[in-house]
């Protein structure tokens, strides 16, 4: 039923939907968010105790789950509100894999310090 | 042709029977003067089980509109009508029903807008909303109103078209005015406007969309674009519907409407009832000899530029009423007014004498003599060479 063609943005007026109704239902998945992030929230994997906070909390259903555990970040539609860092609970022991300070197994990463547009 | 029904009904009522004739899913409707009459007789036979019509009857103008849209969304035909400070309160809503292409029918019962508060006839209200992307139909009797009503759902409903229209008579002067109405036999009308089959509305389970959603700045332009290119290019369709709805009436229904326009020296262009008024006298200058003539859109929006032009192009000096004033236009010109000299401007036509009447604000009344003075004026400026004062008030102490 969905699709996941991205909205094209090479369509003429002429072609658009008329009123602009969605017949292509589902396809906020085509919809990629993740451009518009300034700050990236990044886990460290090893300290992560798997309490599924973030995933409940996330505003975008961008944190995938596999087999019950905390998989990765979906970069193309997570808009780094930063939620998911805010409400991780766990205070680390160890500094964090990735900024190598200590706080949350979450940290918000500025998207400068990357040289792509997405992951 | 099918015969016609006569029957003594104001103008209110005269739509209510076509709204009963035609029998939409629903109407969502706030009572306001001089409007009510219309719903008033509607919801009687609602309750009478006249019509199977699911009536909503809500707590402003503001949810009827929004009670449209929904239901409209949702698949049905729908229909409401408002007059004034309702057509006010509606007015975010108007802009959705046109933006979502949903095909919702209108009568407007055209009536001053406050302050100071007064419930008699201008067209304040509607040209308010020229710009709101409905459709806008002006009607002179109650028996106009009652055909624009018919033709209206069907241009509205048109696959190439769907957007919401608006069918406007005056306040009490035609809206409480009794005259003789011709009504169409139920089932001709219903044969008519047939059944409303949209293409895509939300209550269809089979295939789920999605209306009225988030547009970004990367598709609204298309969609703006694509609105006004719907309007631009309806002319053809409404002249088709209405050449049909003519074969099945028998009456007349041009868009322009002229009299004594083929060899008029001197024009007046005027909306809705007051063309009666004009028309009336034009007769009796005719028998004197002057060569005069009225010209009544009975459409506004989209506006006959070209055939307006066209039609007074030749005159020697033009007068253009208008019930309304566009606040801070130039010299207050009235709406009619701006949009008549855009169209003679962009046709090159810049030397035709041509000034404006700003007549009947309020509910004053424009009488046969009155209009005699405006065809003296026209006389005058011909002669003279002088134009004179644009913008002119007819009616007004002082």
């Amino acid at each position: 039923m969905t699709t996941k063609e991205s909205p094209r943005l090479d369509k003429p007026w002429q072609s658009v939907s008329p009123g602009g109704v969605v017949t292509d239902v589902g396809n906020s998945v085509a919809y990629i968010t993740g451009t518009w992030r300034t700050l990236r929230p990044i886990r460290d994997m090893e300290q992560c105790t798997q309490c599924l906070i973030c995933w409940i909390m996330c505003p975008d259903s961008a944190i995938t789950v596999e087999d019950g555990k905390v998989a990765e970040f979906d970069y193309d539609h997570c808009k780094g509100c930063g939620i998911c860092a805010e409400r991780c609970p766990v205070n680390i022991k160890r500094p964090h894999s990735y900024t190598g300070e200590l706080g949350k197994v979450i940290q918000m990463v500025p998207e400068t310090a990357f040289d792509t547009d997405n992951a | 042709m099918v015969a016609s029904r006569f029957m003594p009904l104001d103008g209110a009522n005269a739509v209510s029977q076509a709204m009963r004739q035609i029998n939409p899913d629903v109407v969502a409707a706030y009572p306001i003067t001089p409007q009510t009459a219309v719903v008033q007789n509607f919801s009687q036979y609602v309750a009478d089980g006249i019509v199977n019509t699911e009536f909503v009857p809500v707590e402003s103008e503001h949810a009827a509109m929004s009670a449209c849209v929904g239901a409209s969304a949702a698949g049905a035909r729908v229909m409401t009508a408002t007059s004034a400070n309702g057509l006010a309160l509606m007015w975010e809503m108007l802009y959705i029903a046109s933006g979502m292409r949903l095909p919702i029918v209108m009568t407007v019962v055209n009536r001053a807008l406050s302050s100071p508060l007064n419930i008699h006839c201008d067209h304040s209200d509607a040209m308010g909303a020229r710009d709101s992307g409905w459709l806008q139909f002006y009607a002179e009797s109650g028996q106009e109103a009652y055909d624009n009503t018919i033709k209206a759902l069907r241009i509205a409903e048109s696959k190439e078209l769907l957007l919401p229209v608006m069918s406007c008579q005056d306040g009490f002067i035609t809206g409480h005015g009794v005259e003789r109405v011709g009504l169409l036999p139920d089932e001709a009308v219903r044969e008519f406007v047939g059944s409303y089959e949209p293409e895509l509305y939300l209550l269809n389970t089979d295939s789920p969309i999605t209306m009225g959603a988030w547009d970004f700045t990367d598709y609204y332009f298309e969609h703006k674009r694509q609105q006004t290119e719907a309007m631009n290019s309806a002319m053809p369709l409404i002249e088709a519907v209405s050449q049909e709805y003519e074969s099945l009436s028998g009456r007349p229904q041009p868009i322009l409407d002229c009299y004594g326009m083929d060899d008029a020296e001197y024009a007046i262009v005027v909306l809705s009832s007051t063309a009666g008024t004009t028309r009336s006298l034009v007769r009796q200058l005719r028998a004197q000899g002057k060569k005069v003539g009225v010209l009544k859109p009975r459409l506004y929006r989209p506006f006959p530029a070209a055939q307006i032009v066209e039609c007074i192009r030749n005159c020697k000096a033009v007068a253009v009423m208008d019930r309304a004033i566009s606040f801070g236009a130039p010299q207050g010109m009235g709406p009619l007014f701006t949009d008549i000299t855009s169209a003679l401007f962009v046709a090159g036509i810049c030397d035709l004498p041509i000034v404006n009447y700003i007549y009947g604000l309020g509910g004053r009344d424009t009488t046969p003599p009155m209009i005699n003075a405006v065809y003296d004026d026209l006389e005058e400026i011909a002669s003279s060479g002088d134009r004179g004062d644009l913008v002119r008030y007819v009616g007004l102490r002082g």
